[in-house]
């Protein structure tokens, strides 16, 4: 093995050995330096992305046991995880000034989940699959607990960690009566062991175990229980990072694990995604109709947002992987911008979470309600903005796998959500302002995150096509092995 | 049929059957310290399932990482603690037939999937060789007419790879990927652990300059007067 085999690993080289140095450079720096360590480790995700951008050391193959492996698809996730990422810590530098939460863990912990992010994606083996899983989930269930004297805080960690356990128990046990029946967790190996004969029943129990571990993953219903409250409880910036990169990562390793080694399954997978997909938006809709607090209220969103993603899986083929992904590449930088909003939404420094305190935020801070009501409604898909164009690609997606049914229950259901989009709306701008004044926007960091996630929501019905041919030439490598 | 036959099927029967009453112990046992002392009896039982199938590797990684310290450190939780479990367990007889029912359902499918089970033909060659079973009491393959056959090592040939030697041979050469990152797995469970449970020490003597400094006469210094003969109440 020569050093030169590890390049097309490199990015997630560089994050692990950064991500160690920033804890021996916290260890030693004391409490003052968790802002310090916070912008390292922004520059680090920046020079990571360069990384996976630059053609020397962004280059696709596998690595010697053929247990990871970079290709198109897993490039271009890694595109947008890092960004992500890097605007999730923006958006947390100015959560770090509270004494409470003053701590240099915390940038070194989100490096490390989108490190196990990173190699989720980049996984060719159910081993290496549930390794990078469980890196990024336990970083992810520390950050949830993160503000330790706070009750609901430790509750969402707790809450978190122990259905994420048992998500974990379902997968293994699914890996293992994969591994029973094809002798194989290796995804190339298990593609030519399924070519040599039908299924049996054990291999299909398998994967339905894998499905609703990644459901859990995921936060699509029936699975979704945890997800409001561990939203609710975990610190806000911690929940921006919750909705975003996370999520891209759980469909990206789904649409692996579908297309790759369970390709010739896709009969029997269609049916549980379908199911998967039809509960997560009613779901989403209209149990998102009854709640008061905006993190609830986001996670409710996420969870339908992440039905409209499966519909793509569902629909299967090229159109549909493409759909899905395209979908992803919009709820981005929706959720994030959102995130921001509520992140500068505070009156005397303390942050609203009651959906009812947003009302009459147009009067004092017209740029920022005018940037929620323009994520409002992106997500409730409204031409033109991008939102619109990802429910349009999933639709017709599901119209041309012959899914008629499913793009119908969507288009209404769209409609059901539309109702608590639209209420955020009309509580900024026709409602009275209640009590104090909102305050100024935190920082520029916040700022220009706002700016461009507007900017690209607005954009992006100018230039459709240049995101879907991206998402076409990253998805080529993927859908030509179903 | 021989008498020796039958030692490793009735061994088999004894740890597994015991290993299922074991688990099922640790469910219902009211008393957590029982539940705890059930697990470690488990885990023998499965370290002795381990060791009949010639993994000796696994069997004593169960029995010193798990038995060793796990279980210990569960009997100090437990024993430190002191949580009322039965207070933690009211709620739960309200949602026992449900759970039943869904139990009753994922077993009645997992038995009939056992009962079919069948592996796909392309898996053959996968199985990469026989494991190395000379440590077995007694190992068997299935011919293809269905008949149980004694593996017959070869006297003279190559001494076979112990179970420790072929983990060893392929832990840091096929699985390096996977162990390295597993190590990075445990190094976010320690900061975790820090992060979430170390405080500084309460009571610590050390001297605080800025506290010193900031400290007024008023925070600290009250100016009493004490008539003769009474006391002064703080």
């Amino acid at each position: 093995m020569n050093l030169s085999d590890l390049l097309p690993l490199a990015p997630e080289i560089f994050l692990a050995c950064a991500g160690m140095l920033l804890l021996v450079a916290g260890t030693f720096g004391g409490a003052g330096m968790a802002r310090a360590v916070n912008v390292l480790a922004g520059v680090s995700l920046a020079v990571a992305f360069g990384l996976v951008v630059c053609p020397v050391t962004g280059v696709t193959g596998e690595l010697p046991g053929g247990h990871v492996g970079t290709d198109g698809f897993s490039q271009f996730v890694k595109m947008l995880l890092l960004p992500a990422a890097l605007v999730s810590l923006v958006l947390s530098h100015d959560f770090l000034k509270k004494p409470e939460a003053a701590r240099f863990e915390f940038p070194v912990l989100v490096l490390f989940a989108t490190l196990g992010m990173m190699l989720m994606v980049s996984a060719r083996s159910f081993l290496g699959l549930y390794v990078a899983l469980e890196l990024q989930s336990l970083s992810l269930y520390v950050l949830a607990a993160f503000l330790r004297n706070d009750t609901r805080s430790s509750e969402a960690g707790l809450k978190y960690f122990v259905l994420g356990a048992l998500a974990s128990g379902l997968l293994l046990y699914g890996i293992s009566l994969v591994y029973g029946a094809t002798g194989s967790v290796v995804f190339a190996k298990l593609q030519t062991v399924l070519a040599s004969g039908d299924a049996p029943v054990g291999l299909v129990l398998g994967m339905v175990f894998i499905l609703a571990g990644f459901a859990f993953k995921l936060a699509a219903a029936p699975f979704h229980m945890w997800a409001p409250d561990v939203y609710e409880g975990a610190p806000t910036p911690v929940a921006a990072f919750f909705a975003s990169a996370p999520k891209l990562a759980a469909v990206a390793l789904l649409a692996k694990v579908l297309y790759e080694p369970f390709g010739a399954l896709a009969a029997q997978a269609q049916p549980i995604l379908m199911v998967l997909a039809l509960a997560s938006m009613a779901w989403g809709a209209f149990a998102a109709m009854a709640q008061g607090h905006i993190k609830r209220l986001m996670a409710y969103s996420a969870i339908g947002h992440i039905g409209y993603a499966l519909i793509g899986l569902a629909a299967g083929g090229a159109e549909g992987l493409q759909a899905t992904l395209l979908y992803l590449v919009i709820y981005l930088p929706m959720t994030l911008g959102a995130f921001a909003v509520i992140l500068c939404a505070r009156k005397n420094g303390v942050a609203l979470e009651q959906l009812s305190d947003f009302a009459g935020l147009s009067k004092t801070r017209p740029a920022l309600a005018a940037a929620m009501a323009l994520f409002m409604f992106s997500m409730a898909g409204v031409p033109p903005l991008a939102g619109f164009f990802g429910k349009f690609y999933v639709f017709m997606a599901a119209l041309q796998a012959g899914l008629l049914p499913l793009a119908v229950a969507g288009v209404l259901l769209s409609v059901v959500g539309a109702f608590y989009y639209l209420r955020v709306i009309k509580l900024m701008y026709f409602d009275a302002p209640r009590g104090a004044a909102f305050d100024p926007v935190p920082g520029w960091g916040t700022g220009l995150v706002l700016a461009s996630t507007a900017v690209l929501i607005l954009g992006f019905a100018l230039q459709p096509d240049l995101a879907a041919n991206a998402v076409r030439a990253a998805t080529a490598t993927l859908a030509g092995a179903a | 049929m021989n008498v020796v036959d039958l030692v490793p099927p009735a061994l088999f029967y004894c740890f597994a059957g015991v290993l299922v009453l074991a688990s099922l112990m640790v469910v219902v046992a009211r008393n957590p310290v029982h539940s705890v002392l059930f697990l470690i009896l488990a885990f023998f039982n499965a370290a002795g399932l381990f060791l009949m199938l010639g993994a000796e590797f696994p069997a004593f990684i169960l029995m010193i990482v798990y038995v060793g310290a796990v279980a210990v450190l569960f009997l100090f939780v437990v024993m430190m603690l002191d949580i009322d479990f039965l207070e933690l367990r009211r709620g739960a007889w309200k949602v026992w037939p449900v759970g039943l029912l869904v139990g009753a359902v994922l077993v009645a499918q997992l038995v009939m999937t056992a009962a079919s089970w069948q592996s796909l033909p392309g898996a053959q060659a996968n199985i990469l060789s026989p494991a190395p079973r000379e440590n077995a009491l007694k190992a068997y393959v299935t011919t293809p007419e269905g008949e149980r056959q004694a593996i017959q090592q070869p006297r003279n040939g190559p001494k076979p790879l112990t179970n420790t030697e072929a983990l060893g041979r392929v832990l840091y050469t096929d699985y390096i990927y996977a162990f390295q990152v597993a190590g990075l797995v445990l190094l976010v469970a320690m900061i975790g652990a820090i992060t979430l449970a170390l405080r500084g020490r309460r009571g610590r003597k050390s001297q605080d300059i800025g506290r010193q400094i900031s400290r007024k006469p008023s925070d600290c210094v009250a100016v009493r007067q004490v008539k003769t003969g009474t006391g002064v109440e703080c």
